[in-house]
């Protein structure tokens, strides 16, 4: 592990503001929420790292779990105490995985993650040719000069709510007039996830490409429709050689409203979930609640936890691929969906395709699907109906 | 899976009891310079019957049982000295009522004090409870069972302890018992007129049993909050200082502290004083009232009020304070432990005096400070000893001043409290014999097979 | 060394007084006020010592430039009269003091020093000070403030130092002659109490204002009228260079701001309170600030716009409270340019 880290992992005092939001309402790391072993908080995590690098505990299996447990969500990034330390705790967390990563001492899952995304460039196992499907019918140009490049995504092409929310969102560009295109089957993974597991060489890899592929196109914007993509192109990307001006799909649909989208009303009470990769990680927060307060009749509730202080779906840092964090009513996306449920919402609006499917689950886990349902932005406001 | 491991297992789901090397090796050990100790089971029990059925298990195979609550005392009061079961007790979290006319929340022991604050905030946002500077993660129980104290002890009468209405405990003997009146009506509001039992678990450092609700007062949370920080050079000034300041009985809370960092305040000594009101008036007349009473001391311009504009007030009105917190990285090592000494209010002069001298003596740095508890019935002292984790040596260095504080402490006439399995053995040295047998026999009665944390309050 | 240039024979042929007379926080009788001044002269114990705000004003008041508030704080010093307690004394004292760490930083004109306040560093931006270079810290700092605690002798210590650290370490790599000075502080130091006690400085500086001023004539176009009233807190420190006030007046008529007439403005105006609340004078302090916000108020301002960020950080919560904004002027100007 890089000095850098190892020079501070010691700092850590392990006195637990990391579990709690700013605010303290509950529990707000997922793996410390799922376990409530003092070692799955981030304070614990900090301290078997340590116990590992001098030798006192080995890389077990548990040891494991416990590492790749942590979803990246940057809950204690935002409460540690410790000003000097706070900002590297997931960086070595992360730095932690890539040490096993590079010992090939990984859990199965992550394992079968990485592999998949190695062998098929997606972690769904599917063909290349099939990244553009979400697209059909919906008449979209591929990449060649146009302004933007809208950037699905592994979930966006893959998952059946990604494809949904990707074809949502390239609706109302389109009717908005935005000049863009997509890649389709030449659209790379943005290595998002693939780095926060620890897997840094494949995430180098795949960003090499697509800055190559964007750089041959001459692309300049690009809007993602996931988070993680945002965070991936705008943080580590420049580093590698790639200079892009970066928007995820909130932030220009933001810039649209009242101007070039017009939407109609939504009678709903709507409780928005911040995406950690959008907000702790990117501070936006303002975006996807600009837009949903602007919709007519629509009454935006927040939940106790929300904006820096948000409770994480639990899909982050690969954990929507590997599924670490397992099932059980202490699953911080199920927990998420009872707390939206107290504020009386009747929908959840999501801003990631990541949250989207895991909060759609917890929904069914939770067995609430009359009360409450979860829907995507771009579909609440193609639900509103366009005027 | 041993046999135990799958009794446990029964008891609580498997999910939630661990021998794996991990668990055991972060609950072997706290933050503070206590030598580790592993356990052979982690446990995390979800409700009270669990904690009775495990206590029944221990009872039978004789494995010492340590309750946990945050694990944030310092003082390896959670270590399991001699193997065992640690109790983590942090997923009984549920807050179980709030009572507002008469001013008490019941709670299960690992509510944790963040928890409680968030939830009366926004359930019931004219009450709080009265927090103690520990991180957020703290629990009720685990504090009260020490004698902790927090922002309300000055005003709102004394330690923590104190504000227990009820308790729910499972003994060592694995009996359950409700204490208070809730043991014979269904309200929890008070322990009188009973004959007083709660104290059988309060400040016995879960020797006696391990508690499973606790009954806590509460009190107004008025909306407006001010700080006033008064100066002087010369500590013997300080009790009267703080006499006139208690006088008013218009302070909040109260605190004293000395710190030789940053370079500009080494040698002053800060007396922080905390203000509620319901009012902007309210509060403007406390500030004046505060400051009138010491104008007998600031017209000589030996010492005065810190001037401080709104935006440097932040630190010191947050509770719990998160500076105490940082505090951990002064020598950017994590690490810091105090003895927090209960003493007469006059003793604050020659605990700071006592405090540099063993500094100095180990040539480690310091933070001294006080709390004042009740009407300035006594006062925490607090001889805080940062340390850097990796520095082997820096470590040493401050157990030998922790341990050379207990005893100085215990010399000044105050006793230390929360204190390591050392300063116990040095309490019980100095106490009389009748009390210390007392003791003794009382933990006998309630933990027959000595299960309950050992080693700590014991007389051998 | 460096002796305050200060002639007994001007006072004793003075015969308004005007520093005492003009003082908006001494109250004496003409022939009170001369003889108290009288026994300041000759250095004897005089109530002026003791009622003194500190607020620099009879500098400017003086229509003879004798400084007396210099001579106010050198026999505030040589009697040791103690304006505010000692413990704050003395921790300010450690807490502005030099430490040596100066961190070397390319730097090209036009440079800016930040006196004590870096932490304002992040106002320094936008177009208003597009390629300002900009340094800061104890290092560098005027320490004029000790003019409130009794201690020439600490910026008689400290200042050639601090002229030395500025010159060697940032204007002369720089290749810069001139300072812009972000505290008017600091400006009051080099322009007036420097030459007032014979310290030489070796750069032009330059108030903020004036550079504002001459950034918003190059940006003339960007310019957006604010269109609103504005009141405008002057500090102590302005009292030692009236000469630059006119900048505030020039720089509103550019961004269209409107200064409402007020009664505690220019000569008159009042201290933020910081000053008299270090002092233990808290009713004091309460009064003051209670007529300043309301005449703020009353003037119909909308704004209120600082130029000392002590000022600012003393004086904006009573100014919120009145309904007022309480801004920086650098910030009063981007928003004038839609920054
Ligand atoms: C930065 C910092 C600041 C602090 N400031 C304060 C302060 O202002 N005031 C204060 O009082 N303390 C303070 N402390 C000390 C300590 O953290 C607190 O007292 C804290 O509340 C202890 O609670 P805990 O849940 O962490 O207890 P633990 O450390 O988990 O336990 C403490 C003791 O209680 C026993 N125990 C725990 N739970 C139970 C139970 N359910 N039944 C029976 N016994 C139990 C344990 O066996 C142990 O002996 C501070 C600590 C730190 C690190």
């Amino acid at each position: 592990m890089d000095s850098e880290y190892t020079d501070i992992i010691h700092r850590c005092f392990r006195c637990g503001w990391c579990k709690l939001p700013t605010t303290y309402q509950d529990f707000n790391c997922p793996a410390y929420l799922k376990y409530r072993f003092e070692s799955f908080a981030s304070g614990g995590r900090m301290w078997l790292i340590r116990a590992w690098i001098n030798g006192e505990i080995e890389a077990s299996e548990r040891f494991n779990q416990i590492l790749f447990s942590c979803v990246t969500c940057r809950n204690c990034v935002e409460a540690c105490a410790l000003p000097k330390i706070k900002d590297k705790l997931v960086d070595i967390f992360i730095a932690a995985r890539q040490d096993l990563v590079d010992q090939g001492n990984i859990p199965p899952a992550v394992r079968d993650y990485l592999k998949a995304m190695t062998v098929n460039g997606n972690p769904y196992k599917m063909p290349q040719e099939q990244r553009g499907a979400w697209a059909e019918g919906l008449n979209i140009d591929r990449y060649e000069d146009q302004e933007y490049l809208f950037y699905a995504g592994d979930v966006g092409s893959y998952d059946e709510l990604g494809m949904k929310m990707a074809r949502s969102t390239a609706r109302l560009l389109k009717s908005a007039g935005l000049s863009f295109g997509i890649l389709a089957e030449e659209e790379t993974s943005d290595g998002n996830d693939v780095r926060a597991a620890g897997e840094k060489g494949l995430a180098d890899y795949l960003a090499q490409t697509n800055i190559e592929t964007f750089n041959n196109k001459g692309v300049k914007k690009i809007i993602t429709l996931s988070p993680h993509g945002y965070n991936a192109f705008r943080n580590e990307y420049p580093a590698l050689g790639g200079q892009f001006e970066v928007y995820h799909y909130t932030q220009v649909l933001n810039s649209f409203l009242g101007d070039k989208i017009h939407t109609g009303r939504y009678e709903k009470k709507v409780a928005y979930h911040d995406p950690c990769y959008l907000g702790r990680w990117n501070q936006e927060y303002f975006a996807p609640r600009r837009i949903l307060g602007s919709i007519p009749g629509l009454k935006l509730a927040e939940m106790d936890r929300n904006m820096n202080n948000a409770l994480c779906c639990g899909g982050g840092g690969g954990n929507f691929f590997t599924d670490i964090l397992g099932t059980g009513p202490d699953l911080s996306s199920r927990a998420r969906v009872r707390e939206a449920l107290s504020t009386g919402a009747e929908v959840i609006a999501v801003a990631c395709p990541q949250c989207y499917k895991m909060l759609d689950d917890a929904v069914k886990d939770e067995g609430v699907q009359d009360r409450i349902r979860v829907s995507d932005i771009a579909g609440i406001i193609l639900e509103s109906g366009m005027k | 899976m041993d046999k135990i491991t799958e009794r446990l297992a029964e008891i609580v789901g498997k999910d939630y009891v661990s021998t794996s090397a991990e668990e055991r090796f972060i609950y072997s050990r706290d933050q503070g310079v206590q030598q580790p100790h592993m356990p052979d089971y982690v446990v995390l029990p979800d409700n009270a019957r669990q904690v009775q059925e495990i206590i029944h298990l221990a009872n039978n195979d004789s494995i010492p049982v340590v309750p946990m609550g945050g694990g944030l005392v310092l003082s390896g009061l959670t270590i399991p000295l001699a193997g065992g079961i640690v109790l983590d007790m942090k997923r009984m979290n549920r807050i179980l009522e709030v009572n507002e006319s008469s001013h008490y929340a019941v709670v299960e022991a690992g509510t944790s004090q963040g928890m409680l604050d968030a939830y009366l905030k926004k359930h019931h946002p004219r009450l709080k409870h009265s927090l103690p500077d520990a991180p957020p993660a703290a629990t009720i129980a685990g504090n009260i069972a020490i004698h902790g104290s927090g922002h309300l002890s000055q005003s709102e009468g004394g330690f923590h302890s104190e504000m227990v209405t009820g308790l729910e405990v499972v003994l060592g003997s694995g009996e359950m018992v409700k204490l208070g009146s809730c043991s014979t009506v269904p309200g929890w509001f008070s322990r009188a007129p009973l004959p007083d039992l709660a104290g059988l678990f309060l400040g016995w450092n879960g020797t006696t049993g391990v508690i499973t609700k606790v009954g806590i007062k509460l009190f107004p949370r008025p909306r407006f909050h001010d700080v006033l920080i008064y100066m002087t050079e010369d500590i013997d000034i300080a009790p009267d200082i703080l006499f006139r300041i208690i006088e008013t009985e218009v302070a909040e809370d109260i605190n004293y502290a000395l710190s030789p960092k940053p370079d500009y305040l080494n040698g002053f000594q800060m007396i922080v004083i905390n203000l509620v009101a319901n009012t902007e008036i309210e509060l403007n007349m406390k500030k004046k009232i505060i400051r009138d009473a010491l104008y007998d001391y600031y017209k000589t311009k030996e010492s005065g009020f810190m001037p401080l504009p709104p935006a440097m007030k932040g630190d010191f009105l947050e509770a719990p304070q998160k500076a105490l917190s940082k505090f951990a990285d002064v020598k950017k090592g994590g690490g810091f432990e105090y003895v927090g000494a209960i003493m007469p209010v006059e003793k604050i002069p020659d605990a700071c005096r006592e405090g540099v001298r063993i500094t100095d003596r180990y040539g480690i740095t310091y933070s001294l400070g006080a709390r004042i508890i009740g009407r300035g019935h006594s006062a925490m002292f607090f001889f805080a000893y940062p340390f850097n984790r990796a520095d082997t040596q820096d470590i040493e260095k401050v157990s030998h001043a922790l341990e050379d504080t207990n005893a100085a402490a215990l010399k000044l006439g105050g006793i230390p409290w929360k204190t390591e399995v050392s300063g116990q053995k040095l309490i019980l040295e100095q106490m009389e014999p009748q009390t210390s047998s007392l003791m003794m026999k009382i933990k006998s009665l309630l933990d027959p097979n000595g299960i309950m944390n050992p080693g700590n309050w014991e007389v051998k | 060394m460096h002796e305050l240039k200060f002639d007994p024979e001007i006072c004793k042929s003075c015969t308004s007084c005007d520093c005492i007379m003009k003082c908006q926080y001494i109250d004496l009788e003409s022939d009170q006020a001369k003889s108290e001044h009288a026994k300041l002269v000759a250095g004897e114990d005089s109530s002026i010592l003791h009622d003194c705000v500190t607020c620099y004003a009879c500098e400017e008041y003086c229509p003879f430039g004798n400084h007396p508030f210099y001579l106010i704080v050198e026999r505030q010093e040589q009697r040791g009269v103690h304006p505010a307690p000692k413990p704050l004394e003395e921790s300010q004292v450690i807490m502005m003091g030099p430490k040596g760490r100066i961190k070397p930083k390319e730097l090209s004109p036009p440079v800016m020093n930040m006196c004590f306040f870096t932490v304002m560093n992040g106002g320094i931006r936008g177009s208003l000070f597009e390629g300002v270079s900009k340094f800061g810290g104890s290092d560098v700092f005027c320490n004029l403030m000790f003019l409130h605690f009794a201690r020439n002798s600490t910026i008689r210590q400290r200042l050639p130092l601090m002229i030395e650290n500025i010159m060697k370490n940032f204007l002369e790599p720089a290749g810069a002659k001139e300072l812009i000075c972000y505290h008017d502080e600091c400006y009051g130091t080099y322009t007036s109490w420097a030459p007032a006690f014979g310290i030489d400085v070796p750069f032009k500086p330059v108030h903020l204002f004036d550079f504002i001023y001459n950034r918003l004539v190059e940006l003339k176009e960007n310019i957006k009228p604010l269109g609103i009233k504005v009141a405008y807190q002057r500090p102590c420190s302005n009292r030692l260079c009236p000469q630059t006030d006119h900048f505030v007046d020039d720089i509103f008529s550019l961004i269209g701001a409107e200064r409402p007439k007020r009664e505690f403005e220019y000569e008159n105006a009042l201290c933020c309170g910081g000053v008299p609340e270090a002092q233990q004078r808290f009713e004091l302090t309460e009064e003051i600030q209670h007529k300043n916000v309301e005449d703020m108020k009353a003037s119909g301002a909308a704004y209120c716009v600082f130029n000392c960020p002590f000022c600012f950080w003393t004086l904006s919560e009573p100014v919120l409270k009145a309904g007022l904004i309480p801004i920086m002027m650098s910030d009063l100007c981007l928003m004038a340019l839609g920054e």
